[in-house]
């Protein structure tokens, strides 16, 4: 069984290094290359599409896991208050997010934002005249934000999960001290649910990071309209398999794990000092 | 309000339960709401679906005006002369393989990375767990320069093997949350009855593993179902493509002009996800509580 593991580490680590070296060559996958330091770093930070890429990948993760995770979260609560029908509410609420990456409903979704389309004619009922999402570089991020708010099911479950697990005499015990609603909710609720909370930040910040199919599906490779869904993985995807400019893809994607490694980093420094581990839990 | 007959007990316990209906009911609003807004999109595709091609974009009702089957004719004639139903068999087979590939690799790498001691083990789980959020687009270079030296470009090979030699970390991580739930008394006792690992891991641990098993084979087959990517950076054969491929290729060329025709394409390729998700929600639940794998 020890050979599967060490298959493991070679076929991950192994393709790491290689990556990282790539990164300091000018690899091209028909014209080959050789190593130029840290040339494709300093072009980098010349690329006025990288700095785009940065802007749209960066805007949807600071609305999109937020929006998400609270609404997750409010849900959850409520969901948590009522048994009967519970098991329903929750599977209904959790499927869109086993579908909500596939192509299929990222095609419904350019559908619905279209000029002329579902949302376009809802909202020029109220006065809008910006036309459909798809098609206005500046709320076409929104399309993406939605799906993601779309399928906040996933997160749901985990935060109604970690919610049973609060024992019911702290909320008994603050009743008897006749603590209100607000007060039994941030003293009570919110730190015995720190963990999970903070579990559910990080995977959805990581997973928000790496968003590619949608965003490929619904802008293409350009990030259209005008690259406002230009994310930073389908600028990856383009550079390495439309360009073939593997190095410069390369030490591209090594900025993207660097940047998701400081968040993470950071994320568990904060933790340690926000999140609440309960009695000999960890 | 001064009368305190028992008559009077039978009408304050009445206004508690109406009180309480009052709640329940505004209660099963709120998640009615929220259910309205979820299932939305997924009923409007099942409508446009069927409606004739000129109003399908700017019809926001959920009521088609007349019944065409017309677009579920279209989309089951497929692309470019190749019928739908050998996409579908595509995307079964890749998915088929990856099941089997994750069931066995990751769960005997999780016996070995949970129970076995042996140096280098804690750095391993390091490993493992690290790979949970590390972006793998780091590695997508390196392994299509690898595929393509090994000349299995173009094959499944490429989308399959990963699954065989247990790098899926998310399902490595949950088999070996559900180890820890069994007893080790189990796998001593087999021991001193002279069980080997294979034989230990075969007859006692798998078996009582099966939750994990059934749950990591749904996630599979749903996430190898959805996978975009990997088909498109190896794939060029059309008639090599699983589902998403044609769906992309199909929006590219008639789906331009054929909104309806794609719809309903896009309805079929759903329905098995759904239709397993329906089946086994309980398992996919369940497993997400306690693993925390995500959809």
């Amino acid at each position: 069984m020890i050979p599967w593991i060490i298959g493991t580490a070679v076929l991950t680590v192994g393709p790491m290094a290689w990556s990282l070296y790539l990164s300091f060559t000018d690899y091209h996958l028909i014209r080959g290359g050789e190593w130029i330091g840290l040339q494709n770093y300093t072009a980098i930070f010349d690329d006025p599409m990288f700095y785009r890429t940065v802007r749209v990948t960066l805007l949807y993760v600071l609305i999109a896991v937020p929006v998400k995770l609270v609404a997750s979260l409010l849900v959850a609560i409520l969901l948590s208050q009522h048994r009967r029908g519970m098991g329903f509410y929750r599977a209904a609420f959790y499927m869109p997010s086993l579908i909500a990456m596939s192509v299929g409903v990222a095609l419904i979704w350019k559908a619905l934002f279209s000029n002329g389309g579902v949302q376009d004619g809802i909202m020029s009922s109220f006065g809008w005249e910006g036309g459909g999402f798809l098609g206005n570089p500046s709320v076409s991020i929104l399309m993406l934000v939605l799906l993601a708010v779309w399928s906040f099911g996933a997160p749901m479950v985990i935060f109604l999960a970690g919610l049973m697990q609060v024992p019911q005499e702290l909320y008994e015990a603050a009743d008897v001290d006749g603590a209100g609603r607000w007060s039994k909710f941030v003293r009570i609720t919110l730190p015995m649910l720190s963990p999970v909370i903070f579990f559910n930040v990080l995977m959805e910040t990581v997973g928000a990071f790496q968003l590619f199919g949608p965003a490929y599906i619904i802008g293409g490779e350009s990030g259209a309209p005008a690259w406002s869904t230009l994310f930073y993985t389908v600028r990856i995807y383009t550079l390495a398999f439309t360009d073939f400019r593997m190095g410069y893809a390369s030490a591209y994607a090594w900025l993207l794990v660097l940047a998701v490694g400081l968040v993470t980093v950071i994320m568990f420094r904060a933790a340690k000092r926000l999140v609440f581990y309960a009695g000999e839990d960890r | 309000m001064s009368v305190k007959t028992a008559g009077g007990r039978v009408i304050v316990r009445k206004r508690r339960t109406a009180a309480e209906r009052a709640k329940s009911a505004v209660w099963h609003a709120a998640m009615l709401a929220v259910l309205a807004i979820v299932l939305y999109p997924l009923l409007w595709v099942i409508t446009a679906s069927l409606k004739g091609n000129t109003d399908i974009i700017t019809d926001t009702s959920l009521w088609p005006k007349a019944i065409t089957w017309e677009h579920f004719a279209n989309a089951f004639d497929g692309l470019a002369g190749i019928p739908l139903w050998r996409f579908f068999w595509n995307s079964t087979l890749i998915a088929a393989l990856s099941v089997v590939g994750v069931v066995v690799s990751c769960s005997m790498t999780a016996y070995a990375l949970g129970r076995l001691r042996f140096p280098g083990r804690s750095a391993m789980l390091g490993v493992v767990i690290a790979t949970l959020l590390l972006p793998g687009q780091v590695m997508l270079i390196p392994q299509y320069l690898i595929f393509s030296e090994l000349e299995v470009t173009n094959t499944y090979v490429p989308l399959v093997i990963g699954k065989f030699l247990a790098l899926e970390s998310f399902f490595v991580f949950l088999y070996i949350q559900f180890l820890r739930g069994i007893p080790r008394e189990l796998d001593q006792a087999a021991k001193i009855d002279g069980a080997g690992h294979f034989r230990i891991f075969f007859s006692i641990l798998l078996p009582l593993l099966r939750p994990a098993v059934v749950t990591s084979s749904i996630f599979t087959f749903i996430w190898s179902w959805n996978d975009f990517l990997g088909p498109l950076i190896y794939l060029y054969d059309m008639e090599k493509f699983p589902l998403p491929r044609l769906l992309q290729s199909y929006s590219n060329t008639e789906g331009v002009t054929n909104w309806g025709g794609m719809m309903a394409m896009t309805l079929l390729s759903l329905v098995p996800v759904v239709l397993f998700f329906l089946v086994f929600q309980k398992f996919l639940i369940r497993g997400i509580a306690t693993s925390g794998v995500k959809g």
